[in-house]
């Protein structure tokens, strides 16, 4: 199979996996009764109203983690190919991939000393 | 797969087809045929999950419909159908209804790049570790779309938290699966597994498989990183508003994605289908990559039953500051160990074509480091281990004085 026709297939894959779960949930809307009510259709709490918004400005640090993580996810695009030619390359290319890797480590152990990992 | 579609392809097209259809048609099949095996396996998965969860718990679980209860996901299948589903007036109905599918699809798509037999696979990705791991992290998006668009204080609560968990337990679970890409060489599943021939990944470095078994446990969300859907304070979590089957697709997922999980970990550091005889016949290998993988996942599902969960400071201390540094010291001393090795010209540069005696020396000296690195570990966690016990005691102490005190 050629590199297209392999990506066909992904694609094909990726149009068809919805369709699975999609199918029972369609049969599933044929069957089922209707019967709704504002009571059951209004958001399910503790039996009392909800108060005020939901989609609220919530919490700063989840949002630290997710920086945190973004220094390491853009790593890893870096260190994947890296792997790959690992066996093929000298000492000096392993020497530049520990170095990138130690300077980025060192950003986690910024944000440790910073407590930035201290959950609050 | 690759032989079957070509194969396919050339019989329509000389009884008349299209070309161009022919090819189309004989990919859909492929699709369905690889798409097959995790949609039928997530049937007796649920009927595992609950059997094995009930034998744990000193229960016997489904036992009624059919024996040993074995239809009872299809009479669960019939009720769920005729459940009414209820969609808040407040949600966002789009994306209400669009999570489900996509978690549940995320899962379903990870099997394009599992090969099932050295000759059984859907496509042979040059890129199939990323692939993975691109792929597993659509999940994460499915359930914070699912928390969010069920507006709902409780859904968007767990969903926060999963978004956290996962993304964290993202990192290490990433700079494990870089060890055996870096050992094969390549990110192709079938080339990893076959670099495994000599030896099998896990023996060259138990902790990456450990590091990935613990990460891959909390991206399943299950205990002890289980506070997706800690019923005791969120009632259900991000699935809280969900009725009938949008509801059971939630679990299917979960359910397929352990097995999913067991499956990988089977192929990256188990040798997949490597074993005994796997090269008499697929049907061999297929087996043995099975059995690897089931066993693999019944230990998820032992562990889920056993421990309790964890508070989410607990969790994100344990990783950010013991996963996420361990994953990057076993990374840094195990690449650096192996160039020194393969300068020196002891360990080969080419895992896919060394046997057993060419990976003897590097193996023992990559599993001495993993065991230096471990003993290490549980020298820290024993001192750690002390220290928080002397404080709990203290509290204790004090407690108990507070008490008799009051009592006075």
């Amino acid at each position: 199979m050629n590199v297209l026709n392999e990506w066909a297939f992904v694609g094909l894959f990726a149009l068809m996996a919805p369709v699975f779960p999609a199918l029972p949930i369609v049969i599933a809307w044929l069957f089922r009764p209707r019967k709704p009510n504002v009571l059951k259709s209004s958001t399910y709490e503790c039996g009392v109203e909800t108060i005020g918004d939901t989609w609220v400005q919530f919490r700063v640090q989840y949002y630290i983690y997710g920086l945190i993580f973004l220094v390491f996810d853009v790593e890893m695009v870096f260190l994947f190919p890296w792997a790959v030619a690992y066996n093929e390359m000298s000492l000096f290319g392993f020497v530049a991939g520990f170095l990138f890797i130690f300077l980025l480590t060192d950003a986690l152990f910024y944000a440790w000393k910073k407590n930035a990992l201290e959950w609050k | 797969m690759d032989e079957l579609c070509t194969g396919l392809c050339k019989l329509m097209v000389e009884s008349g087809a299209d070309a161009g259809l022919a090819q189309f048609a004989s990919l859909l099949v492929g699709v369905l045929l690889v798409s097959g095996v995790p949609l039928l396996t997530v049937i007796i998965l649920i009927w595992v999950e609950r059997k094995v969860a009930a034998r744990i718990q000193d229960r016997i679980g489904p036992n009624r419909v059919g024996p040993l209860g074995l239809m009872q996901t299809f009479a669960d299948l019939l009720k769920l159908l005729g459940k009414e589903d209820i969609t808040p007036t407040s949600a966002d109905r789009v994306l209400y209804n669009a999570a489900p599918l996509v978690s549940f699809a995320s899962v379903v798509l990870i099997w394009v790049v599992v090969p099932f037999t050295p000759f059984h696979f859907g496509v042979d990705l040059e890129i199939g570790a990323l692939y993975f791991v691109a792929i597993a992290s659509l999940g994460t998006l499915a359930i914070m779309t699912a928390g969010w668009a069920s507006n709902n204080k409780y859904a968007l609560l767990g969903a926060f938290r999963v978004v956290a968990l996962l993304v964290s337990y993202e990192v290490p679970l990433v700079f494990a699966l870089l060890v055996p890409v870096m050992l094969a060489g390549s990110m192709s599943m079938l080339d990893i597994v076959n670099a495994q021939a000599g030896m099998w990944f896990v023996v060259l470095s138990p902790l990456a498989f450990a590091i990935f078994y613990i990460s891959s446990q909390a991206e399943t969300g299950r205990a002890p990183f289980d506070l997706i859907e800690a019923e005791s304070e969120l009632v259900a979590g991000f699935n809280i508003e969900y009725s009938g089957m949008k509801f059971g697709m939630f679990f299917a997922a979960e359910f397929l994605h352990v097995f999913t999980n067991g499956i990988l970990m089977a192929l990256l550091f188990f040798g997949g289908w490597m074993g005994p005889l796997y090269y008499e016949s697929p049907l061999i290998a297929f087996a043995w990559l099975g059995l690897k993988g089931t066993i693999i996942y019944l230990t998820t599902l032992w562990l889920r039953n056993t421990v309790p969960r964890l508070r989410i400071d607990q969790i994100m201390a344990f990783n950010w500051k013991f996963l996420v540094p361990l994953s990057i010291a076993n990374l840094i001393l195990l690449s650096a160990a192996l160039k020194i090795m393969q300068e020196l010209g002891i360990a080969p540069r080419d895992m896919l074509s060394a046997s057993f005696v060419d990976v003897l020396p590097t193996t023992v000296v990559m599993l001495l480091i993993n065991l230096a690195m471990v003993a290490y570990l549980l020298g820290i966690l024993r001192k750690r281990g002390r220290e928080a016990r002397r404080e709990a005691g203290a509290n204790q102490g004090m407690l108990a004085r507070a008490a008799s005190g009051a009592g006075d």
